[in-house]
């Protein structure tokens, strides 16, 4: 479980990080996104103590993470899979954590098996490695400690399609072992299949926060598409409902579905299309809700926040 | 932690790994890459390299174990303060630091590890120096070419240890108070240099000098002739140590404790 409350990190005049509230529970995965420089990758550190906030506060499993005896037994972190000594070996790296974490040296190659990494690979120092290999290496040492849960910055970078595939599929296993999961994207796709949350991070406030229906019902509208659209026009305007013509015979209406179909149904309107407007689903939705925000924190609110929250 | 419930006894177990194996991951992580074996391996071999200059110069009757031994530090204590300077400063330069401070969230207690671990390295090195001076008065006597004294008063061992320690952690302190290897490993042996020539220029600080310049309050541990530091002495190094490796140490302990890891 992790539990962030108002947390704040100011850097002079910039606010990197604006008073970020979310929950993790144990059992589910949450995406974390937002544009590169959003504030993710603050946030995160934050949680895991190594940078101090202005204000606000985060706890992992109810307590500060810096107050956990041993943090690496119950929280698996990978902040930056490149932050890896060049010159050690794989396998060195991660019996280096299993040292530290007091679990056996023999843990290192079972998580070497665990991730795909080869043992010829793991004989090999990590400056030869591709990104994708470090992302690998990194979640192997993540799990090593066999923590609950899972802390994973950008895990997606780097990885091959297959890679995705895999990484997606150990994390929901993860989860549905009780493992509580965040992991952060700039990409939406890359975490859209395997998170049950999402928390949407634009110029370091929370754009939104949900499940995917949630995002998804978001007030966005109906899009109702008839054969004939002046009759279609003719039977919303009848019903009393605003709509935008979107042209080839379509309209958008700020209006349930249920109500345009009944509207239609009642004048007899052959409908071809009734859907919820935004059809490019999530993708569509985290464009909109990051587009245009600056790398730099804004100091207006993103006025989608109030709306979706 | 009167005021809060306490934690769940699910976070207090398993316990903090101890200091004793944090000290022995700091020296796994000394000697597990390429370039941290050489340089060790290069102040090891450093120990002998004196010793055929003392065997075939130096009078027979002078060729004392004392004098040997002292020549096997002469590298030893100008590479140590790097050992010292590096285990501080390559988290910071290899990124390595976002994984140690993460499975180890007290920062002073890494810190701790390391010094304790560069400490146990100057250690070691003194006592490959023994052996190495102990060869080379064993295999100089043997061939007729060293007749001095074979014994080593306990308190100038101990000074020579006092000696290799504060190297090494002023090295640390160094590495700890700048945060980057390349330049706290300059300033270190460029800013001696500049004192030096500064004291040459400017005649009053030569007296200050006396108390300040930490390689020259030192010299008399790491001297033969110099037979057991006195009081006065011991008061000069106790001063310059506080210029040279208490404060930067102060200043360094705040720096990380409000550092940043990225």
């Amino acid at each position: 479980m992790i539990d962030v409350v108002q947390l704040t990190k100011r850097y002079r005049e910039v606010t990197a990080v604006d008073a970020v509230s979310f929950r993790c529970e144990p059992g589910t995965v949450t995406g974390f996104l937002g544009p590169n420089g959003a504030g993710k990758s603050t946030t995160m550190r934050m949680i895991c103590g190594l940078t101090p906030p202005s204000a606000g506060e985060a706890t992992v499993l109810g307590v500060p993470y810096a107050r956990i005896a041993n943090p690496g037994r119950h929280v698996g972190v990978l902040l930056d899979a490149a932050a890896m000594h060049p010159g050690r070996t794989g396998r060195e790296t991660l019996g280096l954590a299993a040292q530290v974490l007091g679990v056996e040296q023999a843990r290192a190659q079972q998580m070497l098996d665990r991730v795909g990494l080869p043992a010829k690979a793991a004989r090999r120092r990590v400056g030869g490695y591709s990104l994708g290999m470090r992302q690998r290496l990194g979640i192997a040492q993540a799990l090593i400690g066999d923590p609950s849960v899972l802390i994973l910055d950008e895990p997606a970078n780097g990885l091959d399609p297959e890679g995705i595939f895999w990484m997606r599929t150990l994390l929901r296993e993860f989860a549905d072992r009780g493992g509580t999961v965040l992991l952060s994207s700039h990409l939406l796709r890359e975490v859209e299949a395997v998170a049950d949350r999402f928390v949407v991070i634009s110029g370091g406030r929370i754009a939104a926060q949900g499940t995917k229906d949630d995002l998804l019902a978001a007030p966005g509208g109906v899009l109702v598409r008839g054969l004939d659209a002046a009759a279609l026009h003719a039977a919303l305007a009848a019903a009393g409902l605003a709509a935008r013509p979107e042209g080839a015979g379509a309209f958008t209406v700020d209006a349930p579905a249920e109500a345009v179909g009944r509207a239609a149904a009642a004048a007899g309107v052959v409908l071809t299309e009734l859907r919820q407007a935004g059809g490019g689903g999530l993708e569509e939705l985290f464009l909109s809700l990051t587009a245009g925000a600056p790398a730099v924190p804004a100091s207006v609110p993103v006025p989608a926040e109030e709306a979706l929250k | 932690m009167t005021m809060t419930a306490p934690a769940p006894a699910v976070l207090t177990e398993p316990a903090r790994p101890s200091a004793a194996r944090l000290t022995a991951v700091e020296l796994r992580k000394m000697t597990d890459t390429r370039s941290g074996r050489w340089l060790l391996i290069v102040i090891a071999l450093s120990t002998v390299a004196l010793m055929p200059v003392i065997v075939f110069t130096v009078p027979e009757r002078d060729q004392t174990l004392l004098e040997m031994l002292v020549a096997t530090q002469a590298g030893v204590s100008l590479l140590l303060p790097v050992v010292g300077i590096l285990a501080v400063t390559s988290e910071w330069s290899q990124r390595t630091a976002l994984t140690t401070f993460a499975l180890v969230p007290g920062r002073f207690r890494v810190l701790g590890a390391k010094a304790a671990a560069t400490g146990l390295l100057a250690t070691a090195f003194l006592v490959i120096g023994l052996a190495v001076a102990a060869a080379t008065r064993a295999l100089g006597g043997a061939f007729g070419r060293s007749a001095g004294d074979w014994s080593i008063p306990p308190a100038q061992l101990g000074g020579l240890l006092v000696f290799s320690l504060a190297m090494v952690f002023m090295g640390v302190a160094f590495g700890l108070l700048l945060q980057s290897p390349a330049l706290s490993i300059v300033l270190f042996f460029v800013i001696p240099t500049l004192w030096s020539t500064l004291n040459e220029l400017v005649k009053k600080l030569q007296k200050p000098a006396e108390w300040l310049d930490a390689n020259r309050t030192l010299a008399v541990l790491s001297d033969p002739a110099g037979g057991v530091a006195t009081a006065g002495e011991w008061a000069r190094i106790g001063v310059s140590l506080a210029v040279w490796l208490l404060l930067p140490l102060v200043i360094g302990l705040v720096r990380l404790s409000r550092r940043e890891v990225k």
